[in-house]
Formats: C-alpha cells, sequence, structure tokens
C-alpha cells in the first residue's frame, strides 16, 4: 500500500502539506467507519485505501464491519437494487429481517467514536445508539429516482443523523439534515491507475491479438445491458464505414445479474460480424485493465444509467479522450467539449468517434484537459481532504469556518 | 540592487479549503432559475460563479460561471449564455452586486425573448444549486520581505492564491486582495501594490496568476 508521500511527486508537496494541517485539527477526535464487508464491492475498497492514508496523516480513524446472515443481505440487495430504480417486490418480511439482524447489531456493535461515520443502507439502524457524538450517513448509491417505500423507511433513520453525504447533485434527496457532496475518487498509484511500462502494454496487446497499427477504441464496463454494450458496437460500426478501427468490450460479468450471461451471448454473437471486435472478459485484472486502457485511442462509456462512472475518471486520468454518455456522475468529470465529449445516442456516440478519430490534436487537448481536470478533482488525495472537511464541519455551523 | 524594504508587519499565508454542500434546490427553466436565484444563499451565487476558477484552472479562458454554462449548453440559449459569461465580475465588490446583475440579465433576455421561457432541461439536466462551505486555515508561512513573499508564493498551494485574491476581495467585502493591501500598507511601495490590484484575476487561470505575480514582484526587486 503506498505511503501518503509517495502522492507528492503526483499532486505536489503543498496539497499533502495542507492535508496535514486540516487532519491535525481533527486531533483527540475518534473516526469510526462502518459498513457491511471488509472485501469486495466499491466501499471496502475505498475504505482500504483512505483507512490507512488517513492515519498516516495522524487522524484516529477505525473501521468496523456489522453482522448479518445470508438472508439479511438477501434483502440489503434487494434494497440497493430497488433505491437504484429496478423492480422488485419488497415484503413486510424483507423489513422484518432488516429490523432483526440491525436489532442485533444494535445491541452488539462496538461504537465508540467521535464521529461515526455510516456507509450505504445496511448499518443504517445503528444510529439509535447515537449519545453526544456526531454521526453521518454516507450513501454511495445513485437515489435519483428510489423506491418510495424503502427510501422512505430509510429516511426515518438518516433523519436522526447530523449529515448526509451523496456522490452527485442529482443523487441527493430532499432530506431535513444537511448534506454535502463527496465525489468518489480513484489512487493513481493502485495497480488499475499506475504507469505502466510500454512492454507490459505490448505483452498485454499480443495476449488478446489487438494490433498497434489500427486505432482502438475501448469501452471497460460489465456485460450489462446498462452499459450499452449493443449501443457500442453499433456506433463503431457506423464509424468502421469510414475509419478501419478496433473495437474492445472488455470487464467482468455481473454476477449478481440475471440477465448478464445473456447480454454477455448476445454481445458475441454481434461481435462475430466484424473481425476487429475483441470481446474480453476480465474479472478482477486491474493491470490487465490499466494496459488495455492505455493502448487506447479513444475511451467510450455508452452506459444508459450509471452510479458514478469512474471507468471515466480512470480514462480521462491516463489522458484519454472519452466518449460517454451524459448520465449519473459523468457529466461531472466531463464538460462536454473541454475535457471530452458528451452523447445521448449511439448516432451521437459514432459522430464523436469519428471527430475525434479523423482530428487527433483536437483529441489529444481533450485528453490533456481530462487528465487536469482529474488530477484537480477526482484523485484520493482530494478525496481524504474532504473527508476531513466533512469531520471538521460537524463542529461548525456556518459557511465561512476560521479555524 | 535597491535594498530591501521591511515589512512593517510580517504577511502570514493563509489557506482557503472548501467542501461543498447540497441544497435539494433544482432548476429546469429559466423562470425557475430566476425564482432560485433570488432566494438562495449568497454561498450559493458565489460557489456558481467561482467554482470554475478552481475545478477548471487549466482552462483560459473557461466559462466563467455555471449560469452561462447550464443555458448555453443545457437550454441552449447561446446568446443569453454569452451575455451571463460576459459579466465583469471583478467589478463587484459584494456577492449581492453580483447576484442582482445575473437576475438583471437574464430579466432583459426574457422581456424580449420570451420564447426562452418555453425552453426546459431534461431529467437529471437540471441546474442544481450547490455551495461552498470555506475553512480558512492560517499556514505555517510569514514573510518580512518582498524577497521572502517571493520564495512562499512558488510553493503554496492554488487555494492560498485563490484566498488572498479572489475570497478576500469579493467574498468578505474587502476591495482589492491581500497581496497589494500588505504591499502598500506594510511594504510602502504603491505602485507595484496598485500594478497587482490591477490584475483582472478571472482571465487568469490560477498558475498564470501565480506566475504573472511571480514576474511583476521579482522584477521590482530585481
Amino acid at each position: 500500500m503506498p505511503s501518503i508521500e509517495e502522492y507528492i511527486p503526483i499532486v505536489g508537496e503543498s496539497t499533502i502539506y495542507d492535508l496535514r494541517l486540516i487532519t491535525e485539527r481533527l486531533k483527540g477526535k475518534v473516526i469510526q467507519h462502518v459498513n457491511s464487508t471488509a472485501v469486495g464491492g466499491g466501499v471496502a475498497e475505498i475504505l482500504n485505501r483512505m483507512v490507512p492514508l488517513c492515519k498516516e496523516l495522524g487522524a484516529d480513524v477505525r473501521w468496523e464491519v456489522i453482522k448479518g446472515g445470508e438472508q439479511f443481505f438477501e434483502v440489503t440487495k434487494k434494497f440497493h437494487n430497488v433505491l437504484h430504480g429496478r423492480r422488485e417486490e419488497i415484503t413486510q418480511n424483507d423489513f422484518d429481517v432488516f429490523m432483526e439482524t440491525s436489532e442485533k447489531n444494535i445491541n452488539e456493535a462496538n461504537i465508540y467514536g467521535d464521529i461515526i461515520f455510516i456507509h450505504d443502507p445496511q448499518p443504517v439502524a445503528l444510529i439509535k445508539k447515537k449519545k453526544e457524538n456526531k454521526w453521518i450517513w454516507r450513501c454511495h448509491i445513485d437515489v435519483s429516482n428510489p423506491d418510495q417505500t424503502v427510501w422512505q423507511f430509510l429516511v426515518n433513520f438518516i433523519e436522526q443523523y447530523d449529515s448526509a453525504v451523496f456522490s452527485a447533485p442529482s443523487f441527493s434527496r430532499r432530506l431535513p439534515v444537511k448534506q454535502f457532496m463527496i465525489p468518489p475518487s480513484i489512487d493513481p498509484l493502485s495497480d488499475k491507475n499506475k504507469e505502466l511500462p510500454q512492454e507490459t502494454i505490448d505483452k498485454i496487446l499480443n495476449k488478446y491479438s489487438i494490433v498497434k497499427d489500427k486505432p482502438i477504441i475501448t469501452q471497460i464496463s460489465r456485460f450489462d445491458r446498462l452499459k450499452d454494450p449493443v449501443g457500442v458496437i453499433d456506433a463503431y460500426l457506423q464509424v468502421k464505414r469510414y475509419v478501419d478501427c478496433q473495437l474492445i468490450l472488455a470487464g467482468g460479468g455481473a454476477t449478481d445479474d440475471p440477465e448478464g450471461p445473456k447480454v454477455f451471448e448476445e454481445v458475441q454473437e454481434l461481435a462475430k460480424k466484424d473481425k476487429d471486435i475483441h470481446i474480453l472478459l476480465l474479472p478482477h485484472n486491474d493491470i490487465e485493465v490499466n494496459a488495455l486502457q492505455r493502448a487506447s485511442t479513444i475511451i467510450i462509456q455508452k452506459s444508459l444509467r450509471e452510479g458514478f462512472g469512474l471507468t471515466v475518471a480512470e480514462a480521462l486520468w491516463k489522458g484519454k479522450p472519452v466518449v460517454a454518455s451524459n448520465v449519473g456522475g459523468i457529466p461531472l468529470q466531463i464538460k462536454h467539449r473541454y475535457s471530452g465529449l458528451l452523447c445521448h445516442s449511439i448516432q451521437g456516440a459514432s459522430f464523436a468517434l469519428k471527430q475525434l478519430l479523423n482530428s487527433p490534436e483536437y483529441a489529444k487537448k481533450l485528453g490533456q484537459n481530462g487528465r487536469e481536470h482529474i488530477k484537480n478533482n477526482f484523485l484520493i488525495t482530494r478525496h481524504l481532504r474532504d473527508h476531513m472537511l466533512l469531520f471538521l464541519s460537524l463542529y461548525h455551523k456556518e459557511d465561512i469556518v476560521y479555524l | 540592487m535597491e535594498e530591501l524594504i521591511k515589512a512593517k508587519e510580517p504577511f502570514r499565508f493563509y489557506t482557503r479549503l472548501h467542501l461543498t454542500e447540497l441544497t435539494g434546490l433544482r432548476a429546469s427553466t429559466l423562470n425557475q432559475l430566476l425564482g432560485l436565484l433570488r432566494e438562495v444563499p449568497d454561498a450559493c451565487i458565489y460557489h456558481h460563479t467561482h467554482r470554475f476558477l478552481q475545478q477548471h484552472q487549466y482552462l483560459s479562458p473557461e466559462p466563467p460561471n455555471d449560469f452561462a454554462y447550464w443555458v448555453s449548453e443545457i437550454l441552449g440559449e447561446d446568446n443569453l449564455g454569452e451575455r451571463l459569461a460576459s459579466i465583469d465580475t471583478i467589478q463587484f465588490s459584494t456577492i449581492s452586486g453580483l447576484r442582482e446583475e445575473i437576475i438583471r440579465t437574464i430579466e432583459e433576455y426574457l422581456k424580449t425573448n420570451t420564447l426562452a421561457k418555453m425552453r426546459f432541461a431534461g431529467e437529471g439536466e437540471e441546474f442544481y444549486f450547490i455551495k461552498s462551505v470555506s475553512f480558512i486555515l492560517p499556514t505555517e508561512y510569514t514573510v518580512n520581505d518582498l524577497k521572502e513573499f517571493v520564495e512562499v508564493l512558488k510553493k503554496i498551494t492554488i487555494d492560498s492564491i485563490y484566498f488572498h485574491i479572489f475570497e478576500a476581495r469579493l467574498r468578505l467585502g474587502k476591495g482589492g486582495n491581500d497581496f497589494s493591501n500588505w504591499i502598500e500598507s506594510s511594504i510602502g511601495d504603491k505602485q507595484l501594490a496598485a500594478r497587482i490590484a490591477r490584475l483582472d484575476p478571472y482571465t487568469h487561470t490560477l498558475e498564470d496568476l501565480r506566475n504573472n505575480l511571480l514576474k511583476i514582484i521579482s522584477n521590482r526587486i530585481a
């Protein structure tokens, strides 16, 4: 795991100095993160990176994981899906299962921090343990169009918190508590984002029979309808009539999505239309994803819906021009025509791809601007700073705080 | 080389960091935008007219405020977008003055372009009102003369430059900026102070601003 000092060459010494400066103001406060899993999933990934760095900066940060059986996690998975806008039946029994496990956790969880940072709905009921300390509820889900029954059930808990945190303005709801926006981040030193030697990239291109003398268009994402891989192939085929190029669709299968294998089959069938389409199943292979992104001429992210869409940040960080749908957290990462091109349709995506393939200088400029934008706004160091400021905000109600 | 003037009072560099607070308020049309522009707190107007400076500081000239960007890119009202983008932010020493000018510009436009009222943003493309919560902290850097000032100016964050130029000038209702104020009152160099006060910070990126300041002051003490 990299130390905080290793980020200096990327973000500058003064940024790390500022981080230390604000962390000092939290001296004496114990900050306790609580989530539902220590490994696997986006939240655990974030905490595994953030907690050691916070400690190194001098903050007293701990991390607890709640307990729950299979039934509980089945229910929370259903909650997760319907909060994302998917239709599924939720019964009274689901709420009973949720509350039964929550009561056990309320009785057994060791909550002692000055600041309690609860992640997502699974541990939300722990707020019943609130005393004099400060509580934050962090929502990692896009709740812009949630199932109202489940959302209202959660609001009963959320309104007892001191603050709530969302990743994008469109994800927030009207709530009687203060709401802050903290977008997620990428770690420039992780396997997925670190610099790679050209030999590593070439080796991986060879492995998958991808040639270097034709432009490469790549989408990295699960084989999931919401990522619209079929639309990507359509857009690519429209481009191919004018520019000889290759398409890579790479990512893991969605294990919790019953439609996943069907989508994958469909995509494989469509790929037979063109020998330059490469369909790659790459579950959990960060170095390969990194190499494919770096080898690409253009990265596309043509999602129909998106949580935050950090694959866009990953691509921009590598200085790549990106064509992406204007959904979820993507417009926060791309300002149209400044740091990438946004699109709303297959035709729009194909036009943008052609434009970039035919104007390499323009594409290069977009990539450069994109990298700077990610450097200033979506790296883990900004995320650390936001967390520290969020903790400090619990003790200051004014808009301008002098520390 | 002239002898360096020792300042009457040392200059301490501060830094300003911000946290983004969501208000839950959103507009889909120009009328809704106008209504909310009249009632949101100053910290919202501040956020939407200054966010670009820090988040997009590599772009010059960048879209100078979120209202201009949304009106042009989402509503497709390029003419109004251009008018909003041309509001000369530096002419306003208070947020309320700036707010009034934004409101006046939209109202004037709607008088002669009534169809613009019909434009609306699609789902997810609404204008979300956001506000900045600022945290202001002293850094360990204090300087007693212009040579020391230049050395520190080279290494502080752009957030610190931002605080002393923008935050001090506009949001806190102070005239000029902290650098020119100190150079005039503590160093006594009115000419240099005036030169720095004349810089239009809104047409530079923050790194450009740093380089310009370094050039002007270094030339002065050379």
